[in-house]
């Protein structure tokens, strides 16, 4: 619980931006905590996007989103190194299929060159389907960006709260701020159910929320309208049609229906884009699903629906402007929001969160260098990636990396129970699946969900009914009552 | 690391790996090991722990757990059957070298003269029958749900709606009505039910649960936990009918939507498959396309009946010793089985025929829909080898019929299956 220490900084959300902007601020000798609501960090809309690096060519140049797109690309050339990410420079293609689209990508390539997006081409038709031999018969033609990428979104914020944390950052989980006292116009703290917690920042990357949140502080400066994006994601045994991200030529609202490969070799397609009410609602639709195959069809004829092994869909943050809100609040001191964060906002979040620590500098909070700094996060055991003699000695050293928990992933029980040990370690089944991908292959938890539930109860000491499966109340089995299945002996 | 050599290694320690061990071990081969991934032999029969097992093979109505005790037992009598439990295979090489890892050994390394494949099958899931909604906790399915109450001793949910008359979404309706939970209906998307007869009357009848054929979960409610689905009736093509639909409250969606044969360790060797049992191509010896290599139980097609399961490990190990003790088994002629008209599958896919042959050679079909009063008929060069009367046919319910070995040298290159109508008429 929050100690008794000057609190600087609160970072309020523990989405992919709350965490980068967490990691960025322990790189300063400030006392700065992060709060989420949820058991586990990157739950939201971190957890369900498109996962691309994007290169930067989509924005208006000028824009937020234009500027830290290309920055945020940048930077995570180096985070991969420090911080181990699960990222792969496949590039991408915007795929044409008309001559109105050619002229359309065409613009596309000036707008990047604006941007300041290196090494774009248009590509010839042939010169596309030598790429990417399963595309459309249509193909015309594509702009190529070499920069852009395929990355793990809950892997990157799960990395950038972990080094946080290791460099002194303090991460409450299933802390939702309940309420945001204003004194003289300037943040004093924020109310949580485990108490009140002063601070002078606050930093608001609540996602979905973050007008919520804003106007808990009495900032009604913005808006934030749900979208909703629907995904198909495939077995990795069905053979991924493609080895670059492409997308469609994008129309005014979206960057359209894309078909690309994970970092973890399937295959997913989607999202749509349907405004809705709530910010809650991530319901899938036979409509929707049926949507974004008929999208993907067009792009690459013979998607495999039958291979699908799971369907989810996330929501984009889509603020007022349409661009990222990134500065002070023009209502209250103190309050810095990191809102509307939409696509590119995987690829951008570390740029934001620089922009952050600069708005934070220039609102007066005093920024000396933290000497202990480490950028470096511990490296993470992948069993199925180790040669044979690694595997050995590993299964020496812990016999519990003997044991294979996940068939499907070939995950052991020694990442599992690494995963729920590690700084901001697995509490939930879905937690250790998005550390470890446990339960992400093909039979989706079938055969390792029961023994994932029993393996979080003993290493937290935990009843197997206080298990849960992502959310606070998800609670996955229950207590036999006895007494109902005895012979009644009167 | 620990290297190994073995006659026969059996991959999969389920009622067909050890039948398969057994016979292994009763037909020559001098070093037999079974590889298991649980801790324990039997494979999902422990977790099956209602009765209705061993009828065929024991005359007897034993529970799973039952069962599975007597082929332990026959594995535990023959001293050449090594077991390691708590082993996990991680490869088999196309030369017989099998990759696998254990907390107590770490890595193995085993060379084997012939394999049997008894990996056993899966359950489809949620998300590959696509069923939309939200994603809370309390959709599971009906075999996990089924080793947490059985073998570890929790309720998946105290509301039940089961999607899937398959035979374990049965069994759990009765398991968990037992359990004192309120099972709130069955739905099954066909116009029948997939499971057995016996489990529909003894499991549904007789507790008043209903059965809804024609009908599917089209929505999951709840954030946390599941609140409630929205089910609707489905057309001829198995499209919702809108208008149609209506909700049930329940905590708990259990799918018993099918089985998937666990085919990932032959499926990369290369060896063939057949595209509707989802396992390997065998003959009547279960060896797969590739030499050496054998197949039995619920890798090779889903079964109703565990002593069908039995029946076929006996076979697989039998042939997969002898090919150990040299006496091939890959001669002879190649007749393909085809199923057509009615007849959705056909196990083996292949015979091989050659001179010592003198054994008939059985056959375990599944038909495409209900039948009352269909004529089953085998035909090669338009010779008719075997012809069946059968007054009811359910695709729940494989359909065994032997081709008798003295037709055998009348068979072609193709056998042809097919259901006749009486009075002529095809099964459509």
């Amino acid at each position: 619980m929050p100690s008794n220490d000057r609190t600087d900084v609160i970072i309020v959300g523990g989405g992919i931006v709350g965490a980068a902007i967490a990691r960025e601020l322990a790189k300063y000798d400030l006392n700065v905590l992060l709060l989420e609501r949820h058991p586990d960090l990157a739950m939201e809309t971190t957890k369900a996007n498109s996962a691309i690096l994007h290169a930067g060519f989509d924005a208006s140049p000028g824009s937020l989103k234009a500027l830290l797109n290309v920055r945020g690309n940048e930077l995570f050339r180096q985070l991969q190194a420090d911080l181990g990410l699960e990222l792969k420079l496949t590039g991408s293609l915007v795929v044409a299929t008309s001559a109105a689209e050619m002229d359309a990508i065409g613009e596309l390539y000036s707008r990047g060159g604006e941007n300041g997006v290196p090494g774009l081409k248009i590509l010839s038709r042939e010169q596309v389907l030598d790429i990417e031999p399963n595309l459309t018969e249509q193909t015309l033609g594509a702009l190529h960006a070499p920069t852009a990428g395929i990355i793990s979104p809950f892997g990157a914020a799960l990395a950038f709260a972990e080094n946080a944390a290791l460099n002194g950052v303090k991460i409450i989980r299933e802390c939702p701020v309940t309420a945001i006292a204003v004194t003289d116009g300037r943040i004093a703290g924020v109310h949580t159910p485990h108490g009140f917690i002063a601070a002078r920042f606050v930093v608001n990357a609540a996602g979905v929320g973050a007008d919520t949140v804003s106007r808990l502080a009495g900032d009604d400066s913005f808006r934030i309208k749900p979208r909703k994006g629907e995904y198909l994601l495939f077995d990795k045994k069905a053979s991924c049609l493609v080895k670059t991200v492409v997308f469609p030529t994008p129309t005014k609202v979206s960057k359209g229906i894309l078909v690309s490969p994970t970092v973890h070799g399937n295959m997913f397609v989607g999202p749509n884009a349907l405004d809705c009410r709530d910010a809650d609602d991530v319901d899938t639709s036979a409509a929707g699903l049926a949507e974004i195959v008929a999208g993907a069809e067009k792009l690459v004829p013979g998607i495999p629906v039958g291979a699908s092994i799971t369907q989810f869909a996330g929501l984009r943050a889509v603020a007022d402007g349409g661009d990222f809100i990134i500065g002070p609040s023009p209502a209250v001191g103190g309050l810095v929001h990191a809102a509307g964060i939409q696509s590119p906002g995987l690829t951008a979040a570390p740029a934001i969160a620089e922009r952050v620590a600069a708005v934070l500098r220039d609102l007066g909070l005093e920024m000396k260098p933290n000497r202990r700094f480490n950028p470096v996060n511990p490296p993470r055991v992948l069993f199925s990636e180790l040669d044979a003699a690694a595997r050995q000695a590993l299964i020496r050293e812990n016999p519990l990396y003997g044991r294979v928990i996940c068939r499907c992933e070939t995950i052991t029980e020694g990442e599992i129970v690494a995963a729920i040990h590690s700084v901001c370690g697995a509490r939930t089944v879905d937690g250790v699946k998005r550390r470890t991908r446990a339960g992400m292959g093909r039979c989706q938890g079938g055969f390792c969900g029961p023994r994932v539930t029993a393996i979080l109860a003993r290493e937290l000491s935990l009843p197997v009914t206080a298990v849960r499966k992502d959310t606070v109340g998800s609670y996955l089995f229950f207590d036999k009552i006895p007494r109902l299945c005895e012979v009644d002996s009167r | 690391m620990i290297e190994q050599a073995y006659d026969v290694v059996v991959v999969g320690g389920g009622p067909a790996g050890l039948a398969a061990a057994v016979s292994a071990s009763d037909n020559g081969a001098l070093r037999v090991l079974v590889i298991e991934r649980d801790r324990e032999l039997g494979g999902i029969l422990q977790q099956c722990i209602h009765n209705g097992f061993g009828l065929h093979r024991f005359q007897q109505e034993l529970t799973g757990p039952g069962y599975a005790g007597r082929y332990i037992r026959m594995v535990g009598e023959r001293p050449n059957i090594a077991v390691l439990l708590d082993t996990m295979v991680l490869s088999v090489a196309g030369d017989k070298t099998i990759l696998a890892v254990n907390p107590r050994d770490g890595l193995l390394k085993i060379t084997a003269a012939a394999v049997v494949f008894a990996m056993g099958c899966r359950e489809r899931t949620r998300g590959a029958i696509r069923i939309p909604g939200s994603r809370p906790a309390g959709v599971f399915t009906a075999g996990a749900a089924q080793r947490m109450v059985n073998m570890e001793g929790y309720l998946p949910g105290k509301k039940i709606v089961i999607l899937g008359s398959g035979d374990i979404g049965l069994i759990m309706a009765r398991r968990l009505s037992l359990e004192g939970c309120d099972v709130k209906a069955v739905l099954e998307i066909m116009p029948y039910s997939n499971g057995l007869t016996r489990n529909v009357v003894q499991c549904l009848e007789d507790f008043g649960i209903p059965l809804h054929l024609s009908h599917t979960v089209v929505g999951v409610h709840g954030k946390d936990r599941v609140t409630g689905i929205t089910c609707a009736k489905v057309d001829d093509a198995l499209r919702p009918v809108p208008g149609s639909e209506f909700d049930l409250e329940c905590d708990c969606l259990l799918l018993s939507v099918g089985l998937i044969p666990e085919n990932e360790l032959s499926g990369d060797l290369g060896i063939e498959m057949d595209g509707l049992t989802g396992g390997p191509v065998v003959d009547q010896l279960r060896q797969t396309s590739l030499p050496g290599f054998f197949a039995a139980g619920n890798v090779v097609h889903v079964h109703d009946l565990v002593d069908f399961v039995s029946e076929e490990g006996e076979t697989a190990g039998k042939y997969a010793a002898r090919h150990a003790c040299g006496l091939s088994s890959s001669v002879g002629r190649l007749a393909r089985i085809m199923a057509s008209d009615g007849v959705r599958t056909a196990v083996p896919q292949v015979v091989r025929l050659d001179d010592v042959r003198t054994a008939p050679v059985r056959l375990y079909m599944r038909v495409a829909r209900p039948e009352r009063r269909v004529t089953l008929r085998l035909l090669s060069n338009s010779e008719l080898l075997l012809e069946r009367v059968l007054p009811v046919a359910k695709p729940g319910e494989m359909v065994v019929a032997d081709i008798p070995a003295d037709k055998l040298r009348a068979i072609g290159d193709v056998v042809t299956v097919v259901l006749r109508r009486q009075g002529g008429e095809q099964g459509e």
